[in-house]
């Protein structure tokens, strides 16, 4: 038999971070001067004198914020020779940790298994602002490939004063200073400085410039980038002994859940403490305003104690939101709460009044949910009047910032950890729960793990905005495609933005607000097509109650993509059909029609739809496809395409569907997709991200919709609320990486992000291979069964 | 007290018999394998073997358990992972991985009732575990391909072991 007792339980990697390198730890003792460079002794494990270490940056309190203009902010050599890495990312399970990884291995000349990397820790990483719009490679790579390259510059430098050799004469292998002419003389990086910290200042007036003397390596030189290295993250999560953020424990934590009105809107009237106060563990019912949570030593305990708890709340005087079902007509009556700039490009008015046939059509996709496959979850310690939160949030540093703000502490009394969580892909209520723990455990003084349950993840996370649109097109005599037209609606209004101390949902129920609503935003398609004559234009709209309520909006793995390019994708596929056009050439000749741009957009989106359809095999016809609509059997196929670009990342999916005209039921049985991002860094780890972004995109294609009545979610779990599971996934999927530069050897080959690009397409690829299979448009998303046996019948009648 | 046998390693808790098995598991005996997911049995996150049957921990009273218990801490034996475990890693399974210990566990439990399952096989044995990072298709290729290894050679490599928490 053995017996356990709740101890801090972190992963060694982040205990040591925590515990032993902390950049509050003076640079003195300066043991060499050399120009900027000056190397200072490493004073090693000081937990106790942090309170007196003087940070960098000027910020004095015991988790000082870390000074990005200091190299040793982001990297410290040990004496054995590797190296730590200390970025200010996250990696929400994209392999992105081992990208960064790569790059600074590969610029620092050390190999890729003599480092590792630490990251999001709010007093020991530099703010590089966590993670978010696919940028972690695309922007946040070149700071760390600059100072990893600064590093490597005054390494080479000591070397060449030991070594007694200009630097033109030596060469860096794995961390190996040697002279060219005379490999038997040589230095580690370890002999140089390990053990001790460098005293080099960097510059650049955002983090993003940060930069030292040195410039990185042309591509031609890179090693590790470009190497499909796996994971370093992958075998603790596959052996069960990687510490996830739900399995951090303190001694005298409690366990807290939320009670949330069980309408929206709801006012919290009266609470009746005694409901639950004699139940075993209890500790504590916490009220302010609306915001209302128990608090027990057990977490069964807690669960049973937010159920037994008798609350009253009065329900607000008017419906809070009209039916999900009533949605899409109430959302195209509203008056916008604020529109975009119309964007007109030539005389569309004109176009259409001449035009030799003109198509219309409105397409729907409603509010969709992140619904975490773990809810929401955070454990806050306030020990020594500090705070210290352990977070899967991939906005750490905002998590750190929000939550000062919110109790009113100095941002260097606050810390956030990140650790391993369940996905996040953009604002989740990670967000929320993180300021519901260090809020209770500021109240109570014990440190506090609150956890979210099923329904309270699916019904009050934020959600992606449900769009309406109206899509006009003209074509000419000859079926040239001539003007288009765009107009978008979005349900966004008062979109909440990263840890805002005033709109997370806590602040909400606390009756807090900020003086302006954000206004939200509705946006328009990202093609290269060259239509002449084009007018497109977003509106936001809003719902009766913005305030306190669990149709709330954020940013959903590309807030706005999968809808607009569902929606004008789909569009360009009906104008295809209209002019008896094959849809990948039809694209191809409005691409042909467009002109450059400085990210060699043309070329390189002309290229990724040609890999697309040259690995499909496909076949140059018209849709839909004839075969199918004189079959007999009640399963037809089709294949369908869809192209987007993303920043400068460009895609074009290929879906090939199987439909049962019987049962309704889709099954994409093959996906191909070309993807050009510019310079990958690690390829079977960008083509794995990019297998399931298309396949979150295909969820939400098939089966994803946040439903209500007029007071409360109702799609509240797994049942309810469905998702994509084993049966639904396609028996092959190709990703093919294009490289459609057209210097492909340029030595300054940009690196693009790759986790959200592949989204966008996937649900008109879907919607237009259905068609080919059926003859049938799909306009209204998800495509489940019931709502593709409805499109089928209308088709007939 | 009740008495509950882990991985080979009997443990005794103080704990209400209506408790669920997976906050005893990771609350009391600080297993990290199984995690929380939905409560309700419908996602698989809390999965773990019992006398080798995929059991969802998060709505079974820790009472009501009987038999061995393994979680995917336990899968591994003398320092060698299981098949699976392997396969996962050589085919870059999970994205973020916070569903894969019921991925892992429930392919293991698929596999012991039938090693050489067909495509169709594993997409209906695998049909109650989602992902939300949808990484499915990663995991059918690793089933796949760890499917057909001879797993008796594995566990009969320690037959003590083989007992003590998988059964096939």
């Amino acid at each position: 038999m053995t017996r356990h007792r709740p101890g801090l339980t972190l992963p060694s990697e982040i205990a040591e971070a925590v515990h032993s390198i902390n950049p509050s730890t003076s640079r003195r003792g300066f043991l060499k001067a050399s120009g900027a460079l000056f190397i200072s002794a490493y004073l090693g494990v000081n937990p106790t004198g942090r309170a007196l270490a003087q940070a960098a940056s000027g910020s004095a309190g015991p988790y000082p914020i870390p000074d990005y203009r200091q190299l040793d902010t982001w990297i410290v050599i040990h004496p054995d020779n590797t190296a730590t890495f200390h970025v200010g990312k996250t990696d929400g399970g994209q392999g992105t940790g081992t990208a960064y990884r790569q790059m600074m291995c590969d610029e620092l000349d050390i190999a890729y298994d003599r480092a590792v990397l630490i990251m999001g820790n709010t007093d020991i990483t530099p703010d590089q602002g966590g993670s978010g719009g696919s940028d972690g490679i695309e922007v946040d790579g070149w700071p760390m490939r600059r100072t990893a390259a600064e590093a490597r510059r005054v390494l080479l430098e000591l070397a060449s004063d030991s070594l007694d050799t200009p630097v033109a004469e030596l060469t860096v292998n794995n961390g190996t200073v040697s002279v060219v002419s005379n490999s038997s003389r040589s230095v580690t990086y370890a002999e140089l400085i390990g053990g001790r910290r460098f005293d080099v200042t960097l510059t650049g007036d955002n983090i993003n410039q940060t930069r030292g003397l040195a410039d990185v390596k042309p591509v031609q030189d890179l090693r590790v980038i470009g190497q499909s290295l796996p994971r370093y993250d992958i075998p603790a999560k596959v052996d069960g002994s990687l510490t996830w953020a739900v399995d951090v424990k303190l001694p005298g934590m409690v366990h807290a859940r939320n009670v949330r009105p069980p309408v929206a809107g709801a006012t919290l009237a009266s609470v009746d403490e005694a409901s639950v106060s004699g139940l075993p563990g209890f500790v504590a019912v916490v009220r302010r305003r609306n915001y209302l949570a128990v608090v027990f030593e057990r977490e069964e305990q807690a669960i049973n104690g937010a159920r037994a708890l008798r609350a009253e709340w009065t329900p607000p005087a008017e419906a809070a939101f009209p039916r999900s079902a009533d949605l899409f007509d109430f959302m195209r009556v509203q008056t916008p709460t604020s529109s975009s700039r119309t964007v007109i490009t030539g005389d569309p008015d004109a176009a259409f009044a001449v035009a030799a046939r003109v198509l219309e059509a409105d397409y729907e996709v409603p509010f969709q949910g992140h619904t975490a496959i773990g809810p929401a979850h955070a454990l806050a310690d306030p020990s020594n009047g500090l705070m210290t939160i352990y977070s899967n949030d991939m906005k750490i540093y905002g998590l750190r910032l929000g939550v000062a703000r919110f109790l009113a502490m100095p941002e260097d009394r606050v810390r956030a950890i990140y650790m391993d969580g369940p996905q996040v892909y953009g604002r989740t209520a990670a967000d929320d729960v993180g300021f519901e723990a260090a809020f209770l455990a500021k109240e109570l003084g014990r440190p506090v793990r609150v956890q979210w349950s099923r329904d309270e993840e699916t019904a009050w996370d934020t959600k992606g905005p449900a769009y309406t649109f109206r899509m006009r097109g003209a074509l000419d005599a000859t079926g040239r495609p001539v003007a288009i037209e765009y107009e978008a609606r979005s349900l966004d209004y008062n979109h909440v933005g990263y840890n805002e101390p005033d709109t997370v949902l806590i602040a909400q129920l606390m009756g807090l607000r900020p003086a302006q609503p954000a206004q939200g935003g509705a946006a328009l398609p990202s093609s290269q097509y060259g239509i002449e004559h084009q007018r497109m234009v977003g509106h936001v709209v809003s719902l009766p109650m913005i305030w306190e309520t669990p149709l709330r909006c954020g940013n959903l793995r590309d807030p706005n993509g999968p809808q607009v390019t569902y929606a004008f994708e789909a569009f360009i596929d009906e104008m295809a059909t209209a002019a008896n056009a094959d849809p990948v050439e039809f694209r191809l000749s409005m691409i042909e029609d467009s002109t450059e741009d400085a990210l060699f957009r043309k070329a390189r989106s002309l290229a990724t739809v040609r890999a697309a359809a040259e690995s499909y095999g496909w076949d140059n016809r018209p849709s839909p496809n004839p075969l199918m609509a004189a079959a007999s059997s009640p399963i037809v196929n089709g294949r369908g395409i869809a192209y987007t670009f993303r920043s400068g990342t460009v895609v074009a999916i290929i879906a090939d569907v199987e439909v049962n005209r019987e049962t309704g039921r889709i099954f994409v049985r093959r996906l191909v997709c070309a993807h050009d991002c510019g310079l990958v860094i690690n390829p079977m780890g960008m083509k794995y991200t990019v297998e399931c972004g298309m396949l979150h995109g295909l969820s939400r294609a098939l089966w994803e919709e946040v439903r209500f009545d007029n007071e409360k979610v109702t799609s509240v779990d797994w049942a309810s609320h469905p998702t994509l599971r084993h049966s639904d996934t396609p028996e092959s999927i190709e990703v093919i990486i294009v490289n459609g530069d057209p210097n492909p050897d340029r030595p300054d080959m940009p690196h693009y992000g790759a986790g959200e690009a592949c989204h966008k397409p996937m649900i008109a690829a879907v919607a237009n291979a259905f068609h080919d299979a059926t003859g049938v448009r799909l306009r209204r998303v998800p495509f489940r069964p019931e709502s593709v046996l409805e499109a089928l019948r209308q088709q007939i009648s | 007290m009740i008495s509950l046998s882990i991985n080979g390693t009997n443990h005794d808790v103080d704990v209400e018999a209506s408790t669920p098995l997976l906050y005893v598991l990771r609350n009391d005996l600080d297993f990290k394998g199984p995690r929380f997911g939905c409560g309700l049995a419908q996602c698989g996150a809390c999965t773990v073997l019992v006398d080798g049957v995929a059991t969802r921990s998060c709505v079974t009273p820790v009472s009501a358990v009987r038999g061995q218990i393994t979680t995917l801490e336990g899968l591994a034996r003398n320092g060698r992972l299981d098949p699976l475990q392997q396969a996962w890693i050589d085919e870059q399974v999970p994205q973020c991985g916070y569903c894969q210990n019921g991925q892992i566990l429930t392919a293991r439990a698929l596999l012991n009732a039938n090693p050489n399952p067909t495509d169709s096989e594993i997409r209906a044995g695998m049909e109650g575990v989602l992902c939300r990072c949808m990484s499915y298709y990663r995991i059918q290729a690793a089933i796949k391909r760890a499917a057909g290894q001879s797993t008796a050679a594995f566990y009969n490599a320690s037959p003590a072991a083989a007992k003590s928490g998988v059964t096939t």
